[in-house]
């Protein structure tokens, strides 16, 4: 144990936590996004998986990162056109549609790794952006100022989005749709198209996750994702609604995936335990959902069709 | 006007949704590819000139990952491409969850084929249910030592210990730290095989400490990368990895220039100036034994292990990594020690 309380092993462990939390953040800002304005998306994995695939065949292709990232941002704004149609325009079960969206996601992208890539190759990943002087700060820079663009962009999105949602008026229709869409919708407010906005801005975050994942890790393989986007939406829940609790969340959930891979790594984790203290992260996390469930509402109206009559 | 332009919008959206859920639907359905790629049934894929479809023995393969994975699934879909006969193949890849695997399993059998693979440690059950229907088709199962008793299923699995301690003795003679790390996916099958054996031959060659961590995971390869991560930044200064989610790994090892081993297939396309050597699965060795008993009348019923000694494995060393000659000396008299019995690699 004494191994692991060293300055060096701890400070990067705490950079791998942030690395592992930047996917949760900006597919868990987009969800937050979206279900704050009464829409649930069960599809934020399948968005990922695409968004993730597209990025790397264009990275894979084009040899441009910054390309990659268009593409991959694209991709989900274009899920969040479709599943705005479904959900918002043809007022489908939003559940349904969500996982429908998810399974066309999965199956697509891994169908299209095989047919334009097949066996796994490496592109460029995205370069760590050190921060002048701060990075040159011993252990502190490692684990806070040497990260890749795509990081600080998403600690850089909590603000925005709270800015987006307080301190605009589009976020108070947002809220409105989501609390009260007949009283919104009674006040002039068109509760479809903020709704149809907030589903768009939500999978365009889903896509820029799965983008940030598959540039971080510079290969793509079916399934890449592993569960992160479904893990995205219950740090929705855990974060209560508010985007510092889902980057809390977010944080809780990668820096205690990072400590038990690195105390499995020194030995600290018995094997014995491997495969159990993998789960770890989810158990810690759900008990913490538990707690906090109890205090905090959803907004009323999520999952709620509207329409006006 | 308007609400004819309306009206011509709302068409034209229906339309559009209408091919949105026939694509969910498609791909909840699984996909189909010609060359046996994605997760889905395939078309038979594998024909030789001048033979007909119907002369052909037809093999199907169901597997958990995909089928160029340059790991566990994809060793045996080259090995069937690797028999001496032609054969008509179709596969299912990518089917980690058991109950579509145990759909495929009984849906080629009842389709005619005369072979069924299931390529993975975790179908036996399926396959204890379904073999019993089909009296006349052979199972294959793997990675398993033992048949469960059925009269119509064969075994096969890999001393992956053997491959495991010659690539031990390898990493260990070139490592300067003496200290080697280990990325596992979750402690089961030949993953702890080839683990326990790699351990073993680095030890017996003088590393100080081989590192072991098990991901939990055969598919997460973020977690993989992390992991790699922290066994460098722990002292690693070599790396290997068993199972399909390795890439994450050995992606962090070529960015820190750390040498790699690999299992189950040739990694070198990763990286082919850090890639030092592959434990390659033949299990068209055993392929052959278990197709020959079948002409012959024997569906079934015993079980087959490839290892160094009958060739089903093999260790292939990456020229376009600059070996040094003692390192290879020691991992050819590891492969000499295996097969002649001196060495025992689970010891």
């Amino acid at each position: 144990m004494s191994d692991f309380f060293t300055a060096t092993v701890l400070f990067s462990t705490l950079a791998a936590g942030i690395r592992l939390s930047t996917p949760f953040l900006f597919a868990g800002l987009g969800e937050m996004v979206g279900q704050k304005s009464g829409v649930l998306n069960l599809g934020v994995e399948g968005v990922m998986l695409l968004s993730a695939f597209f990025a790397y065949w264009t990275a894979l292709s084009t040899g441009s990162l910054w390309l990659a990232v268009l593409v991959g941002t694209l991709v989900g704004l274009l899920m969040g056109v479709v599943y705005g149609l479904i959900t918002v325009v043809f007022h489908a079960e939003q559940g349904i549609s969500g996982i429908g969206i998810f399974l066309f996601g999965l199956g697509f992208s891994d169908l299209m790794f095989q047919e334009k890539v097949g066996t796994p190759k490496f592109t460029s990943k995205l370069p760590s952006v050190d921060i002048p002087l701060l990075s040159d700060i011993p252990h502190v820079g490692v684990a806070f100022f040497q990260h890749s663009a795509m990081t600080y962009a998403a600690f850089v999105m909590v603000p925005l989005v709270m800015i987006l949602l307080r301190r605009t008026t589009f976020g108070t229709n947002v809220r409105a749709a989501g609390e009260n869409p007949e009283s919104a919708d009674s006040l002039g407010v068109s509760v479809a198209r903020i709704r149809f906005s907030a589903i768009v801005i939500g999978n365009t975050l889903a896509g820029v996750a799965g983008t940030a994942l598959v540039l971080e890790l510079g290969i793509f393989q079916p399934n890449l994702t592993a569960g992160r986007g479904f893990i995205a939406i219950a740090l929705v829940y855990f974060g209560a609604w508010r985007a510092p609790g889902v980057m809390a969340g977010a944080l809780l959930y990668g820096v205690v995936e990072a400590t038990v891979i690195t105390w499995k790594a020194l030995g600290i984790i018995p094997r014995s335990l491997s495969d159990i203290s993998a789960m770890a992260p989810a158990v810690i996390t759900i008990a913490a959902l538990v707690i906090l469930a109890r205090r905090v509402k959803p907004p009323a109206a999520l999952t709620q069709p509207f329409s006006r009559h | 006007m308007r609400n004819k332009n309306r009206s011509r919008r709302f068409k034209l959206l229906r339309f559009v949704a209408a091919v949105m859920a026939l694509g969910l639907l498609a791909s909840a359905c699984g996909d189909d590819s010609d060359d046996g790629g994605a997760t889905g049934t395939t078309a038979p894929a594998t024909t030789a000139a001048g033979d007909s479809a119907a002369t052909l023995l037809k093999i199907a393969l169901v597997a958990p990952s995909a089928s160029d994975d340059l790991a566990f699934t994809q060793s045996m879909v080259d090995a069937i491409n690797e028999l001496s006969d032609p054969v008509a193949l179709s596969i299912t890849d990518g089917t980690f969850v058991i109950e579509e695997a145990a759909t495929a399993i009984r849906e080629y059998a009842a389709a005619g084929n005369e072979i069924v693979v299931a390529h993975g440690t975790q179908f036996g059950a399926s396959l204890a249910e379904i073999a019993p229907d089909f009296p006349e088709v052979t199972f294959l199962w793997g990675t398993s030592t033992d048949t469960q008793g059925l009269a119509n299923v064969f075994a096969y699995s890999p001393d992956a210990a053997e491959g495991g301690y010659v690539n031990g003795v390898v990493a260990a003679a070139i490592s300067s730290s003496g200290s080697i790390g280990v990325v596992g996916p979750i402690e089961a099958g030949d993953a702890v095989t080839y683990i326990t054996g790699f351990n073993n031959g680095a030890l017996a060659n003088g590393a100080t400490e081989v590192s072991i961590t098990y991901t939990g995971s055969f598919g997460d390869v973020a977690l993989a990368a992390e992991a790699a991560t922290a066994l460098i930044t722990n002292g690693a200064d070599v790396l290997t990895g068993s199972a399909q989610m390795v890439v994450g790994a050995v992606g962090v090892a070529s960015d820190e220039g750390v040498p790699w081993f690999g299992t189950q297939a040739n990694q070198t396309s990763l990286d082919p100036s850090l890639v030092v050597a592959s434990q390659v699965y033949h299990w068209e060795v055993v392929l052959e034994e278990m197709i020959a008993q079948r002409k012959a009348g024997v569906l079934g019923g015993e079980a087959f292990e490839i290892n160094l000694a009958n060739g089903g494995l093999e260790i292939e060393f990456n020229d376009g990594f600059d070996l040094p000659a003692d390192a290879r000396a020691a991992g050819d008299a590891a492969i000499a020690g295996i097969i002649d019995g001196s060495i025992d690699p689970n010891g």
